[in-house]
């Protein structure tokens, strides 16, 4: 077993009164895509949140090679190579495709990934490479998010419900091109509702209910049975 | 003829006008801020210079060269150092705390240099004059009119092209996901505070040229800024200016019937297009 890169340690969560995530541990190695699933509101999309610095924490519950990285700001912790893809894709609407792209890598991180890289692995967006961002399809939109997030050459890309409100033929054509993306040496940890695409994907699991992990294990031994019930808690 | 002369007087007259609205403009654009101090930091920039002319001997567009980095300075640090601290969901606490800082300013500049009206001598530019046909055009206001342009267009094309424009559009459309990129919101914010007031200043020197003025001046030119932003919608800066000249022609027009009637014509004209387009007359065009 490596060190793990990003390392979360006993991660409360609040906003304001309320309080989503309870002493939630959790490890990434570099290479491995992890999946975290969860039924709505176990805090899934709160822990991504947390990661990246939009919900700052404690500074030691949060830890990226071994430095407290909780209580960053998120520009901070975005120069430090950790990318999200927003739930629902969150694009720039005042942005073309390209300067949409273009924002992901102004932070200056040089790696693999430029956009002419992104441009081969979604040939369509080069040909509306110049369009309002809002007028593509939601596919494509997707497919910006993920490119403006890897335009910072990550180390960690975070991605959120990459397949929500996307017809199943865009959605495979997005999850064939993920291999391709974390064959760059990319780690990834994906936040999935669809609990069989995100086994296929990933070398582990995290199952999150009302806040708390209820399971974990790797992704080809864990049971559907002992899925269910840390899905459901019953 | 005279109706001619003016509304081309108007017309330039409109420059100045849009000069005072761009700074605001522009910040209204990037983070939603109403700036109540605008006028007051107008008044500054003259004052500014003025101080800047009798301790350096300088004329006062030569003190641009200071005045102008100097207020942009200025705003940088008031943006980082106070204003950010009331950024939020909610449009209130910084047009409060800007409601306060215009108080601020006006009572400091009464301390600092007493309530007489002053001006900035800029010498035999301010009298010259070229003449087209009949009508007898000021350099100073040729020369404050092409500044008026030159600056919309160099805003605009900042907005466009450039890593900063960018900046700027990605943090007015979503201040998270901006931050995302490695964009620390509190210096994007400055940046186009400071940005705001080294327009501001080009403001206030050229009014403090064409006009004599004292610390309660600003007010006046809060609300021609104001309604030259509004005029020409919100969001677009060629609108602004368009609103800038619209507003300048209409009290040009105004004191051409009856001297008394020149800021009111100017407001008559706003209200009347607030009514009949709320949105102003070239809103941008979005989702």
């Amino acid at each position: 077993m490596r060190d793990p890169i990003l390392t979360i340690d006993g991660l409360d969560a609040h906003y304001g009164d309320f309080q989503a995530l309870y002493g939630v541990s959790l490890t990434v190695e570099p290479g491995e895509v992890v999946a975290v699933i969860g039924a709505n509101g176990a805090g899934k999309t709160t822990l991504l949140r947390s990661i990246c610095g939009l919900l700052r924490n404690t500074p030691s519950a949060i830890r990226w090679h071994d430095k407290p990285i909780g209580a960053l700001r998120a520009d901070q912790i975005a120069q430090h190579g950790i990318a999200l893809v927003p739930e629902g894709r969150l694009l720039f609407p005042s942005l073309s495709v390209e300067e949409n792209l273009i924002i992901g890598g102004q932070s200056g991180r040089t790696g693999p990934w430029t956009l002419e890289r992104v441009y081969t692995l979604f040939p369509v967006l080069k040909e509306r490479r110049n369009q309002a961002s809002t007028s593509l399809s939601g596919g494509q939109q997707q497919m910006v998010a993920i490119g403006r997030a890897l335009m910072s050459n990550p180390d960690l890309v975070l991605m959120d419900e990459i397949s929500l409100g996307l017809a199943p033929v865009i959605i495979r054509q997005i999850y064939e091109a993920l291999p391709g993306i974390v064959g760059e040496g990319l780690t990834a940890v994906i936040v999935e509702q669809d609990i069989s695409k995100a086994l296929s994907v990933s070398s582990r699991v995290y199952c999150l209910q009302e806040g708390r992990v209820s399971l974990q294990g790797h992704s080809n031994t864990v049971s559907r049975e002992d899925i269910s019930r840390a899905y459901f808690g019953v | 003829m005279d109706w001619v002369n003016a509304v081309v007087q108007g017309v330039l007259l409109g420059g100045l006008y849009a000069l005072f609205a761009a700074g605001l403009s522009l910040i209204f654009g990037v983070m939603r801020l109403v700036n109540i101090a605008h006028g007051d930091l107008i008044v500054l920039s003259a004052y500014l210079a003025l101080t800047v002319t009798t301790a350096l001997g300088l004329s006062p567009l030569m003190a641009l060269m200071i005045v102008v980095p100097g207020m942009g300075l200025i705003g940088y640090l008031l943006q980082r150092a106070i204003l950010n601290r009331t950024m939020g969901e909610d449009l209130l606490p910084p047009l409060l705390v800007t409601f306060g800082l215009s108080v601020i300013i006006q009572n400091a500049l009464l301390m600092g240099y007493t309530a007489d009206p002053q001006n900035l001598q800029a010498g035999d530019i301010e009298i010259a004059s070229v003449e087209v046909g009949s009508i007898a055009l000021g350099v100073m206001p040729l020369i404050v009119f092409a500044t008026a342009v030159v600056v919309i267009a160099a805003l605009q094309w900042m907005f466009y092209h450039t890593a900063l424009g960018r900046a700027f559009r990605a943090t007015s459309d979503n201040q998270d996901i901006a931050q995302l990129m490695g964009l620390n919101r509190a210096h994007v914010f400055g940046l186009a505070m400071g940005l705001s007031l080294a327009v501001t200043a080009l403001a206030g020197v050229f009014l403090g040229i064409r006009t004599s003025f004292d610390p309660a001046a600003g007010s006046a030119r809060l609300i021609f800024g104001f309604e030259a932003v509004i005029i020409g919608g919100l969001g677009n800066l060629w609108g602004t200016l368009a609103g800038g000249v619209i507003l300048g022609v209409a009290q040009t027009l105004g004191a051409k019937i009856n001297p008394g009637y020149q800021i009111l014509a100017g407001h008559i004209v706003f209200l009347v297009i607030l009514a009949i387009r709320p949105r102003g007359l070239f809103p941008r065009i979005d989702g």
